[in-house]
């Protein structure tokens, strides 16, 4: 009889192939996504002068730097650059590239599982810290630098160390308006931005099992804001409802026999974690963020801390966020004005993203501007054909191509200095959506509504008789 | 990538807590190719004003050829980018102490000869005391895990496979192909007994 083993032990192992004496592990790569941003680690493979292992486990995509509108003709050199670099990679080595025009283009967290090329049981490799996101199918994903993503697309392997295990268990029913993105944010609060460091983190409990395989991606997608590079849940129904027929997914003789192996794929009853959380679903309030790093998060119906009362080690940080910010101790987040307001990212772009924001736009008018950015071209097309692009625009939002967007302001779609920004995105940094820039993490419901009000707004009166 | 096992230069403290990537060095530098040199980069709106004026104040800016950095919990947090490693080591950083690292960042650090070195919250504060808001010499021992200031000598935690490849400056890459009859049955073991794998449609993409 073999001991009690976590997710995470299982995955493991059947990918390591070796192991070094201090403890580092090679393990086998399933899938490799690269973009843009990959342009170092094919520079260091032209310089070893060697190709691309796999070229079939490889998948290229535009999205950092992919412009939302305009796009036949682009007219930054420096866009135009990198997704021409990234096109000659992919020649050059006989990569899938989902290019601009390919009806499968989308961001890269977005379309691995939307193509089926992210499936229960493989180890996802990214060179992006979102890469998180693949753990919501049983898949070990974790985001890699440069230096890793060459060592892959040169042996099909990486070297890691073996992260201590965490699980969050999360138990009862979120209340109307609250959202995986709320969950994430009050975790993240409560432990810090650290919280889950050097550990490979699974969600599990009731909440976690009732959610959609968006809202998992959103869970796992959020878990680095947390300090964890795994997030993880085990698959079940709904994530073979969800892979099943995907392009890339097993089909035929291989669909059942890849069924049996990820009945397998769950944590063993008595098995341990280093580290073991506990929340209630009840207790989770639509969340915001107030300062700079994802930790600075609060219900909307609080008020901004006073850093004075923060614990050792958190005041001057959120002095200096509140500096940052412009806001002031003490007062209630809830109805801050807000200029701008931002939907899309690999966050929460996808579909049931799109349809909890309209659900509250529908037949209201936005008090300020904002962008919706579709994470994929199928999700674009999704809801084009449910008539939500229609509804976003009536608001008065702009409707738009996909890509990584203003997240991360690569593509040109910034928030100019000093504005305050509503984004269903992931990260709050000082500048992460253009010098200057202030945002406020939020879900896609909240950034609905704060678009509605012009201010930072609970969603749930919003919603009261409408089917979100 | 040369290995290292001393390093003698200059300490200062920038008491920061969650330095992130975003600020080591923002997205919009991030297509410069690597030969062009990121150390400019480095901290870059944090140093200077919306008009692109440098703050005199700032540690790094009072001491442009510190090579050791003190700094506060959760540095490097943040995204994946290399090239938030690659503006430290462009501009002469060999080796930051802090009591915790972003788990990707310390990865990229160690693949490009960069220390990233854990101390106690304790230990953080008698440097930040030390070292004030002076640059002061600085001897980094790897083999012995520690940094010496003029009196005080501090040891620091570091991953033993980590500290090997520091020292010997590994490329992961040529050790690797040294398993490639490994990496083959693995692949072949894998094809045989879980075809599935394999991506659908694989075929018809190219």
């Amino acid at each position: 009889m073999t001991a009690p083993r976590t997710l995470l032990d299982k995955l493991w192992s059947a990918h390591e192939i070796g192991r070094r004496d201090d403890g580092t592990s090679l393990l086998w790569v399933d899938r490799h996504l690269v973009h843009e941003g990959s342009h170092h680690a094919f520079s260091k493979l032209a310089a070893r002068g060697v190709p691309v292992a796999e070229p079939g486990l490889t998948f290229a995509v535009v999205d950092h730097y992919a412009p939302t509108r305009g796009r036949d003709r682009i007219a930054d050199p420096q866009i135009k650059y990198m997704v021409e670099t990234l096109r000659k990679n992919a020649h050059k080595h006989s990569l899938r590239l989902f290019d601009l025009k390919d009806p499968g283009q989308g961001i890269v967290h977005v379309i691995g599982p939307e193509q089926g090329l992210t499936l229960p049981g493989l180890l996802v490799n990214c060179g992006d810290s979102h890469t998180s996101t693949h753990g919501a199918f049983g898949a070990l994903a974790f985001g890699i630098g440069a230096t890793e993503v060459a060592h892959v697309l040169a042996t099909q392997t990486i070297w890691q160390k073996k992260p201590a295990a965490m699980r969050i268990r999360i138990d009862g029913q979120l209340g109307p308006g609250v959202t995986a993105k709320d969950i994430a944010l009050n975790w993240i609060a409560r432990l810090g931005a650290d919280g889950a460091q050097g550990h490979a983190l699974e969600y599990a409990g009731s909440t976690v099992r009732a959610l959609s395989m968006e809202g998992r991606m959103t869970l796992c997608n959020l878990s680095i804001e947390g300090g964890a590079r795994f997030g993880l849940v085990a698959p079940d129904e709904t994530t073979f409802a969800y892979v099943e027929g995907r392009p890339y997914a097993p089909a035929g003789p291989d669909w059942k026999a890849a069924l049996n192996h990820w009945a397998e794929l769950t944590t063993d009853e008595t098995a341990t974690f280093d580290k073991d959380v506990l929340l209630n679903a009840e207790d989770i309030a639509p969340t915001v963020t107030w300062g700079t790093s994802p930790e600075q998060a609060i219900p909307v119906t609080a008020a901004i801390p006073d850093p004075n009362q923060l614990a050792n080690g958190k005041a001057q940080g959120a002095r200096d966020a509140l500096d940052y910010m412009r806001l002031s101790a003490g007062r209630p987040i809830e109805g801050t004005p807000v200029d701008q307001v931002f939907i899309g990212s690999c966050t929460n772009g996808r579909i049931e993203d799109l349809r909890h924001a309209a659900a509250v736009l529908s037949g209201r008018k936005a008090k300020v501007s904002g962008l919706v950015s579709p994470g994929s071209a199928l999700v674009k097309a999704q809801a084009e054909e449910e008539g939500l692009d229609r509804i976003f625009v009536d608001a008065g939002l702009e409707w738009a191509a996909a890509g990584c967007s203003m997240c991360v302001g690569m593509n040109g779609d910034l928030v100019a200095p000093g504005k305050r920004c509503a984004s269903s995105t992931n990260r709050n940094f000082r500048g992460r959506q253009g010098p200057g820039a202030l945002t406020h993490l939020m879900s896609p419901a909240m950034v609905a509504a704060a678009a509605v009000t012009g201010t930072i707004t609970d969603v749930r009166p919003l919603l009261e008789g409408r089917t979100a | 990538m040369s290995g290292w096992s001393q390093h003698q230069g200059h300490a200062i403290a920038l008491p920061i807590h969650n330095v992130d990537t975003d600020q080591l060095i923002p997205s919009r530098f991030m297509s410069t190719p690597r030969s062009e040199g990121y150390g400019r980069f480095l901290l870059h709106d944090l140093r200077r004003d919306a008009d692109g004026d440098t703050h005199p104040d700032f540690p790094l800016n009072r001491h442009a050829h510190a090579s050791v950095l003190v700094t506060g919990r959760n540095f490097g947090s943040g995204s994946s980018r290399e090239a938030a490693v690659y503006a430290l080591v462009d501009a002469g950083v060999r080796a930051v102490f802090a009591p915790s690292f972003g788990d990707i960042f310390a990865g990229n650090a160690i693949n490009n000869g960069l220390l990233p070195a854990r101390i106690s919250e304790e230990d953080m504060s008698l440097l930040f005391q030390a070292l004030a808001g002076a640059a002061l010499a600085a001897e980094v021992c790897l083999e012995n895990s520690h940094i010496q200031i003029g009196d005080l000598r501090i040891g620091f935690d570091l991953d033993p496979g980590w500290r090997t490849k520091l020292i010997n400056g590994w490329d992961d890459i040529d050790l690797t192909l040294a398993h490639r009859a490994d990496i083959e049955r693995h692949k072949e073991d894998l094809i045989r007994r879980a075809p599935w794998v394999r991506p659908a449609l694989i075929t018809k993409s190219s």
